[in-house]
């Protein structure tokens, strides 16, 4: 596999503000490769820089072994942009808006097609503004897919949709790779991009602080996992001197026990019975890329 | 080119579907007509040299036609797409920035000539106007006042900080020079000091540029005119394209 994209050492400063710091990573032909990270940590201006639409001040952004501010036109071409924040004309419709855009590029897919695809044969003829807010991204998909590209860019693609809206989103995304094409997103939704991508880069001021597959990434910290139960009121035995137990904290009747061990479950749940704890509802909770921010930042992921 | 072709007509279609921009450009002008004519009808009058109101006012509604568009209406358009993202989503593609700018220019010079026919045509209709020029030499005229007033436009909407702010802008500049320039009313029945202003108003030019050609005067006696404007298109037209910004 090919590096399609290949970032090294970039840097960008507004006045005194350093956006990206120094990041280098690279994304393969094909893969659903995610950025993710809070609000300002660059993920941004990262994708604008790989786009051509920023110019970065020092390191370098390669697209296709390209650099993008240099052949902005050609390399349009070949991918495909979804803005974080962007708009059509206010009656523009949504018919014209795919023919509008596609008369600014070599190679047209079907119009009819994709808006099939994305659902939004019935919509043709509304104006823009007449759109929901997952209606206008899926039209934003569609400009993004009109010229047949080969690299997809989604900016923040589910930010304000709803949760139902949002996963119809995802099937989406993973439609775009099965068609061969390489996608690359930011997102501020942990679980988003542990769902989608292939590799995900954490991104945290400006910096990368772990970049793998979401799996190895968790697995990799050795974070606890979470025993959740209710229990009811009064003495309960020492669980926290379990060797499997990290952690205990209780809060009403509601229980949560830490570990990374193996056997976390079935210590706690013997120790339990042993002494006559009546507990109710027990789960256990997987660490997720959440935790994994929480461990590597020690700062929680703010929506 | 096909970019161009589409994008001009999506923009003239856009254009016709904003009722507030359709107004200001095709309902305006036989507004005009019917307001001032029912003010100062079309009576032969010695103040303009024996002709009537209405026939002096053809070409000076024309320049005011061409200047709201120009003036008002680009720095309000380009302001609100800039504002909106709409200019940064054309920017992700491989269309090059002049295709942008040219399509605009056409498609608001197709809307004020379309504007001034609706204009004459209703002036012809209702108070026998009189052309006396030559119909090739007064489009030119049209279209060179234009690209000089879409220019000062587009330089309103490169520096103006925001879409409202252009607005606000473009209003404070072209009502007072709906006045001073002799394009709302004729310069001949206002007082001396507003004729001295009118000779720094760009509009004032293409008023008289267009008034003497109208009347089947040649353009060798009005080249300080269309020097002016020619001067006002290339230096506003470079500042604009110089400080034209996409987001």
């Amino acid at each position: 596999m090919a590096g399609v994209i290949e970032v090294r050492d970039l840097r960008k400063t507004y006045d005194d503000v350093v956006a990206v710091d120094g990041i280098s990573f690279e994304v393969a032909e094909g893969e659903i490769f995610g950025m993710v990270g809070p609000n300002g940590a660059g993920k941004t201006t990262t994708i604008e820089c790989i786009e051509g639409l920023r110019r970065a001040d020092s390191g370098h952004a390669r697209i296709f072994g390209e650099d993008p501010s240099a052949k902005r036109a050609a390399i349009a071409e070949r991918i495909g942009i979804q803005l974080q924040e962007s708009a059509l004309p206010a009656r523009l419709r949504v018919a014209e808006a795919l023919w509008l855009f596609g008369s600014f590029y070599k190679r047209q897919a079907d119009a009819d097609e994709l808006l099939g695809q994305l659902g939004l044969i019935e919509k043709k003829s509304s104006a823009f503004t007449k759109l929901s807010g997952g209606q206008k991204q899926r039209l934003f998909i569609a400009l993004a897919l009109i010229n047949l590209p080969e690299v997809v860019f989604l900016d923040e693609l589910t930010t304000g949709l709803d949760p139902q809206a949002r996963r119809a989103m995802w099937d989406l995304v993973r439609g775009i790779r099965e068609q061969g094409r390489t996608v690359f997103l930011t997102t501020h939704f942990m679980e988003e991009a542990e769902r989608l991508c292939d590799r995900v880069a954490i991104l945290d001021h400006g910096r990368i602080v772990a970049l793998d597959t979401p799996e190895a990434l968790i697995r990799s910290l050795n974070i606890d996992k979470r025993l959740v139960m209710t229990v009811p009121e009064g003495d309960l035995p020492k669980l926290s001197e379990l060797p499997q137990v990290s952690r205990v904290e209780r809060s009403g009747d509601r229980l949560v026990v830490y570990g990374a061990k193996d056997g976390l479950a079935s210590a706690v749940i013997n120790a339990l019975e042993d002494s006559g704890v009546a507990f109710e509802d027990l789960r256990t909770e997987q660490p997720n890329l959440e935790d994994v921010f929480l461990a590597l930042t020690g700062r929680e992921m703010r929506e | 080119m096909r970019g161009l072709r589409q994008l001009t007509w999506t923009n003239i279609k856009l254009y016709l579907r904003d009722p507030i921009a359709t107004f200001f450009t095709l309902a305006f002008a036989p507004f005009l007509v019917v307001i001032f004519g029912a003010m100062f009808g079309n009576d032969p009058n010695p103040i303009f040299g024996g002709q009537g109101s209405m026939d002096v006012s053809m070409p000076a509604y024309t320049a005011l036609i061409v200047g709201s568009v120009g003036i008002m209406g680009v720095p309000i358009t380009v302001g609100a797409l800039r504002e909106h993202g709409v200019l940064r989503r054309y920017r992700a593609t491989p269309m090059h920035p002049l295709t942008f700018i040219v399509a605009d220019i056409t498609t608001n010079l197709a809307m004020a000539l379309f504007g001034t026919i609706l204009l004459v045509g209703s002036g012809i209709l209702l108070y026998r106007v009189k052309f006396e020029g030559n119909m090739l030499s007064v489009l030119a005229a049209i279209l060179l006042g234009g690209l000089a007033l879409l220019a000062f436009g587009y330089l309103i909407a490169s520096l103006a900080p925001g879409a409202r702010s252009a607005q606000v802008i473009g209003m404070l500049v072209f009502y007072p020079m709906m006045f001073l320039s002799g394009s709302g009313m004729p310069l001949e029945i206002m007082p001396e000091s507003v004729q001295r202003i009118s000779t720094f108003l760009p509009m004032t030019y293409m008023v008289r540029l267009l008034r003497g050609l109208w009347f089947g005067e040649s353009w060798g006696e009005y080249l300080v005119e269309a020097a002016v404007l020619l001067g006002v298109f290339v230096v506003c037209g470079g500042l604009a394209a110089r400080f034209f910004r996409w987001e």
